[in-house]
């Protein structure tokens, strides 16, 4: 707004001359008024088609699941009646929640740590000089095209009890054989690997970007002081990831927590195995809405999921603020310091 | 080299800064400091087959048969059967593949189109357009992100059945066409990529905001969209949860026909690896031509950390 109000002096001379004197005040102020309601109205008519649509299938939603989720949902009816807690009572009292929960945060930690080891030592590689660079910032990054249906089937095959390969590469170096459909750890492993399997490229990349943000002035100065290529990425690179670090540990925390896909391939049946070792929370809800068909039970349970997802998300927050003020400092002054010293 | 040399943000910001000396040396010294080894490379390469393992094993199954999977004579050389496995696939009433296969080209093409236009407009207006209430506009979209997609399924299906719409494509287009991420990312973007400066030479020359977003704002924003619909297109086409609830089996989506495919029908892995990579290879075709720029988006988008 304050951009155009001091400016109609310097353009004031140039419509000077293309109007007639007389006519000039009221066409200007027309234009003027035009553009004032241009300049005011514009922003919000460019963000409506995002607010609109969002209203109607994100906002509405979110509401509308909390209404359901104190209901008894009648499906031939297809209205509800209002009975307060109690979906969230039942769910809370449900043995099957808490195995789902645990298998979840379980799935989680398995996959999401060791990838982003992973994925901070395959960027340092790619940070490094080399050559056809394109060529294997790419290489990293193709399981992610493949579809995690697809990655699931490729991995339950692998993974297979009798016949799987890992079995069979396994036993043939004497080892004995892992019941990967049995034991939970181990289907959590098996699902882990498929979700590592289509992440870790992603991941890397994000790092990579990050990495190739610190200035090389430090590098140079490390070197200089005698330090090694590993104290260099200890002392240097892993604290200037921290930010990136922890952004991409937000992303895989909302996202890993909704991990559906991966577990409803893992077998032929998508139950979450015979005694629920791999029910994830999202399969559980499927379950509970679209094969008991109980919408109320299954709303409760997603709003539990949000309330979960959001109270590690605000966690997560937290650590991410003190940790970011923390680094800005050291960006400052303090980094080249301590390196020099 | 290529442009890919440096994360693109970074070409952004550096190429409005003169290459003075300092910047020269710099650059000189990392390329001698930094010289990759062997043991770097052969850490990539076992990266390499890592990436590109699963696409073999499901080609080294789905080209077998039956009997490959537990034959004692395991062989790591493929057999001749991958087109009949592939045949089979592709002529299963079970699985509907070509009809798979539209549903997934179109819907992605739509639902990133759709992305790519909501987004740039609500970027545009959030980066270059001072307005009330902007700043806590943004952060109420960025914060949505946290949204799980679980929380809308039970009233959007419920909604889509009165309408009629559950079994329709269109049950997996409309909720798709707007993402709080597109819009994050595109208000970074153009934040960065359009000096203030510009916008107020466009309008002192009377031109409206219409007219500036389409000359600056949509010009400045090519690079950025198109990375955004690639991304969008490829999230889209590997979506499952929601399709798998609100699509009909009979019309399905490509994963939504892989998950039929070891669900009942086939317990014959030679078949349903072959599908899968069959499933696969429109994908790979679209990372071939443009995996590059789906790379150095990546690693733009990465910035926001």
């Amino acid at each position: 707004m304050t951009s155009t109000q001091t400016r109609p002096t310097e353009s004031a001379p140039q419509t000077d001359q293309a109007e007639p004197p007389a006519r000039r005040v009221r066409v200007l102020s027309f234009r003027q008024n035009l553009s004032r309601w241009d300049l005011k109205v514009s922003p919000y008519l460019y963000i409506s088609p995002f607010f609109i649509m969002f209203a109607i299938v994100g906002l509405f939603p979110i509401a509308y699941t909390a209404v359901i989720s104190l209901m008894d949902w009648d499906l031939v009816r297809n209205s509800g009646e209002f009975i307060g807690f109690d979906q969230y009572a039942w769910i809370l009292q449900n043995p099957q929640f808490w195995t789902a929960l645990r298998n979840t945060f379980s799935i989680f930690l398995l996959s999401s740590v060791p990838q982003l080891i992973v994925a901070i030592f395959i960027a340092a590689m790619l940070d490094r000089n080399i050559r056809a660079r394109t060529f294997w910032r790419m290489s990293v990054l193709v399981p992610f095209v493949m579809a995690p249906v697809a990655v699931a089937l490729i991995f339950s095959n692998m993974f297979g009890d009798v016949h799987g390969l890992v079995n069979g590469i396994l036993t043939d170096l004497g080892l004995p054989a892992v019941p990967w459909h049995k034991d939970p750890f181990w289907s959590h492993v098996a699902i882990a690997t498929m979700v590592n399997f289509r992440w870790t490229g992603y991941n890397t990349l994000i790092l990579l970007a990050a990495m190739q943000a610190i200035p090389r002035d430090y590098y140079e100065a490390a070197t200089v002081d005698g330090a090694g290529a590993f104290r260099q990425f200890l002392s240097i690179t892993l604290p200037s990831l921290k930010a990136t670090l922890i952004f991409v540990i937000i992303t895989s925390t909302i996202g890993g927590l909704q991990i559906f896909d991966e577990p409803r391939m893992f077998d032929n049946t998508g139950e979450g195995g015979p005694a629920q070792q791999w029910l994830t929370i999202t399969l559980f809800l499927y379950n509970i809405g679209w094969g008991e068909w109980n919408f109320g039970r299954a709303a409760a349970l997603a709003w539990i999921l949000f309330l979960i997802i959001l109270v590690i998300g605000l966690i997560n927050l937290a650590v991410t603020r003190s940790l970011v003020r923390d680094e800005g400092a050291r960006n400052g002054r303090r980094k080249k310091k301590g390196v020099r010293a | 080299m290529s442009s890919l040399n440096s994360p693109a943000p970074l070409t952004i910001v550096e190429s409005s800064i003169p290459d003075t000396p300092q910047r020269r040396r710099n650059r000189t010294t990392r390329i001698k400091g930094r010289r990759a080894g062997f043991w770097v490379y052969a850490g990539l390469g076992v990266v390499l087959i890592g990436s590109l393992f699963p696409f073999y094993w499901s080609f080294l199954i789905g080209s077998g048969d039956s009997t490959t999977i537990n034959d004692p004579d395991f062989s790591w050389w493929p057999a001749g059967n991958f087109l009949a496995n592939a045949t089979t696939v592709v002529n299963d009433p079970a699985v509907n593949f070509w009809p798979a296969l539209w549903n997934s080209t179109y819907s992605s093409a739509l639902i990133a189109a759709a992305v790519v236009v909501t987004s740039t407009l609500a970027g545009w207006a959030f980066s270059k357009l001072k307005f009330p209430g902007s700043k806590a506009l943004l952060v109420f979209v960025v914060a949505t992100m946290a949204v799980p997609t679980q929380l809308g399924v039970v009233p959007l299906y419920i909604l889509f059945s009165d309408f009629g719409w559950t079994g329709q494509i269109g049950a997996i287009i409309i909720p798709a066409i707007t993402s709080a991420f597109g819009v994050f990312w595109m208000t970074q973007y153009l934040r960065q990529a359009v000096p203030d400066e510009l916008i107020e030479a466009a309008r002192v020359d009377g031109a409206s905001m219409i007219r500036t977003f389409w000359t600056v704002g949509v010009v400045a924003a090519r690079p950025a969209a198109a990375m955004l619909g690639l991304f969008t297109f490829v999230t889209a086409w590997n979506n499952f949860f929601w399709p798998f609830i609100v699509l009909d089996r009979r019309d399905p989506t490509l994963p939504v026909a892989l998950s039929l495919l070891q669900s009942n029908h086939f317990v014959d892995y030679s078949i349903v690896l072959a599908g899968v990579l069959l499933s696969t290879i429109p994908l790979l075709l679209l990372f071939v031509v443009a995996g590059k720029q789906l790379v150095s988006g990546i690693m733009q988008g990465a910035v926001k950390g």
